[in-house]
């Protein structure tokens, strides 16, 4: 169990040594110069333009060797400086980020534990079920090709627009003022459940196809046909095949996050919803490239820490990891 | 490697691939022997495999004939703003006169693009590196398994991001390149593990013996032995860079000049398409988009059924 996750912890750290290199390197070394494009894109106050300049010439340092812009990024990194919003000049880019960061969990955490959940228990239950299989699987793939945005668009225009069933755009209404209220909360409820619902339904489609075909492949498998030939309820024969076919679930779950949380970013723009989707838009609007690195920084962070607990639980559900057998080697 | 570690390596493939790939691989190699008439029997006879194959045909036409039947480009300003779609514009226009038929043709010829490109390379580079690291085994392993694993964890949209934010010109080839550069990983995991099974076979130790060298063992004994694994990867992988191109155009890093389907999506979302209620704007480019990769990903599982001989429906 140790090697495993020592591995595990290898591989991160290694990955993310890796992230901050590219986050490092590719300004300084994409065609064009990146302080002239930032300034003369982004339209600032002659005052704000002026310290900006100032400002980007000594955080790129770009008159000194590269191994210190090299070190010098990594120790503003530890000291969680990731410098300073153009957007919202003169905010830090790490406070932009940490208000926006409670949006996207509150939308992300739901609704990928509530569709991993739902989808393996229907998939399980379509599985060799002629009717059911005939509905939920082309269901499933419908859902699980469509694009993010565009359900999240289809949602917003027929409940938000044409019915007015619920708020089109924002976290909060507008008229309220963040409060410990239940009015508030209930505002925030509201304002959260289109983009949750959009979020939850894209993935529950590949969730239920994955589990479906999962279970389909247990059941040819030779413990499957043993019990039945023992004469085993079939109930427990699937409760076998459920269990097994959780774990590459589960390996999936680790290897989607990443397009969740992409899915997550284009849903919240279409909602306007202020999380982290909200301030990539912005910074790519604005030219605000510290807050889009910043936010490259932050989900690659929030990526490998929801790995690690993946991780964790794997070592809980899958007996062979604590005994020191391989059981998977991601 | 035994039974079901072999499963999760495979079953690996899933995620990025919602399925039908795991099962096809369950049964294993596909025997050599067998005819093409069979696989062409069986393929002309699945109605899935069918049914899909000509929604991604009829998209392919109306890209390649759609731009001819319009006598002006996608972005120009031709008609009345924000018409409801009419015999003059089949699908209406934009806020600004735009004519969405326009936009959408040309649209689904980069989706076209996006998806054989950047599918195509991802699959280049995950076969290289899955059949190198399979073959090879050893350090070579070791090193190109760390590198997959490490591509594998970063989140691939948010290293498009800053790399498309810093580009100043964006153009549709080398959104493809980037996103070929960056989704091969789980292929390579997958042809690791079935290179892996497949090297130590008698026919693979026959064709050592007799002094084949190691590229064009892996070339003529052991990648034909997974060419519908590889087929079927290579569909998903379309699917999976036309997703991610869409996801990246809609947030505002598209194409500069040009257009595609996500940019359309993203001006119809910047321009109020939705409070006013314009439908036209957004609901063809998104459903251009779910057609096709709904249908590759249905014909995927009727390629399942025609190469798996377990699956097929008699």
């Amino acid at each position: 169990m140790r090697q495993y996750f020592q591995r595990k912890l290898g591989i991160y750290v290694l990955t993310f040594f890796v992230a901050v290199t590219i986050d490092w390197m590719i300004p300084r070394f994409m065609p064009g110069d990146p302080v002239q494009t930032m300034l003369s894109r982004a339209s600032l106050r002659p005052e704000a333009a002026q310290s900006m300049q100032a400002y980007l010439n000594s955080v790129f340092g770009l008159d000194m060797p590269l191994w210190r812009q090299y070190l010098n990024f990594w120790g503003g990194l530890l000291r969680g400086d990731l410098g300073i919003s153009v957007w919202l000049f003169p905010q830090p880019v790490t406070g932009v980020i940490l208000r926006a960061v409670p949006y996207t969990l509150a939308l992300l955490v739901p609704a990928t534990l509530l569709s991993w959940w739902a989808g393996n228990k229907f998939g399980a239950l379509a599985a060799r079920r002629k009717w059911l299989d005939n509905t939920v699987l082309p269901l499933g793939y419908v859902l699980t090709a469509t694009p993010y945005m565009w359900l999240a668009i289809l949602l917003a225009w027929l409940f938000g627009s044409v019915t007015g069933w619920f708020p089109l755009s924002g976290g909060y209404s507008f008229s309220l003022a963040p409060a410990w209220s239940l009015e508030f909360a209930g505002s925030l409820f509201w304002h959260w459940f289109l983009p949750f619902l959009s979020l939850f339904l894209v993935a529950f489609g590949g969730w239920a196809i994955g589990m479906r075909n999962m279970v389909i492949y247990e059941l040819e498998a030779d413990y499957a046909h043993y019990l039945e030939s023992l004469g085993a309820p079939r109930r427990l024969v699937r409760r076998y095949a459920f269990r097994n076919a959780l774990l590459p679930q589960l390996t999936g779950l680790a290897l989607q996050l990443g397009v969740l949380v992409a899915g997550a970013l284009v849903t919240e723009i279409v909602f306007s919803y202020p999380g982290l989707g909200y301030l990539v838009l912005q910074a790519v609007n604005n030219q605000d490239f510290f807050l889009l690195q910043g936010v490259f920084l932050f989900i690659v962070i929030g990526v490998l820490a929801a790995n690690f607990l993946i991780d964790i639980v794997y070592v809980v559900i899958d007996p062979r990891t604590r005994t020191g057998m391989r059981g998977d080697t991601a | 490697m035994s039974g079901p570690e072999l499963k999760e390596e495979l079953a690996v493939a899933t995620p990025a691939a919602p399925p039908g790939a795991a099962t096809a691989v369950a049964a294993g190699p596909v025997p050599r022997a067998r005819g093409r008439g069979e696989v062409l029997y069986f393929a002309r006879r699945n109605r899935k495999l069918v049914a899909g194959l000509a929604v991604v045909a009829g998209f392919l036409v109306v890209a390649a004939v759609g731009p001819l039947l319009t006598d002006h480009g996608p972005n120009d300003y031709v008609g009345p703003p924000s018409q409801p779609p009419s015999a003059d514009f089949w699908f209406g226009t934009t806020t600004f006169g735009q004519d969405v038929f326009a936009q959408f043709t040309h649209g689904l010829r980069s989706t076209f693009l996006v998806g054989v490109l950047g599918g195509g390379l991802a699959g280049l580079i995950g076969m290289l590196i899955g059949f190198t690291a399979g073959y090879r085994g050893g350090v070579v392993d070791e090193v190109l398994n760390m590198l997959t694993n490490v591509v594998l964890v970063i989140p691939t949209l948010a290293v498009l991001l800053i790399v498309a934010a810093y580009l100043r010109v964006r153009g549709v080839v080398p959104e493809a390149i980037f996103i070929g550069l960056t989704s091969w990983p789980w292929v390579a995991r997958a042809v690791r593990a079935q290179t892996f099974s497949l090297r130590t076979r008698d026919f693979v130790d026959l064709a050592r013996l007799s002094g084949a060298g190691g590229r064009a063992i892996i070339v003529r004994e052991i990648a034909p032995n997974m060419s519908s694994y590889l087929l079927m990867s290579g569909i998903l992988l379309f699917g999976g860079a036309v997703l991610l191109a869409a996801t990246l155009d809609f947030i505002g890093l598209g194409p500069t000049s040009g257009i595609s389907l996500g940019l359309m999506m993203n001006n119809a979302v910047l321009w109020s398409a939705l409070q006013l209620g314009m439908w036209w704007w957004f609901v063809p480019p998104g459903l251009g988009i779910t057609a096709i990769v709904g249908s590759l990903y249905i014909m995927n599982v009727g390629l399942d059924e025609v190469f798996n001989p377990k699956l097929r429906k008699l």
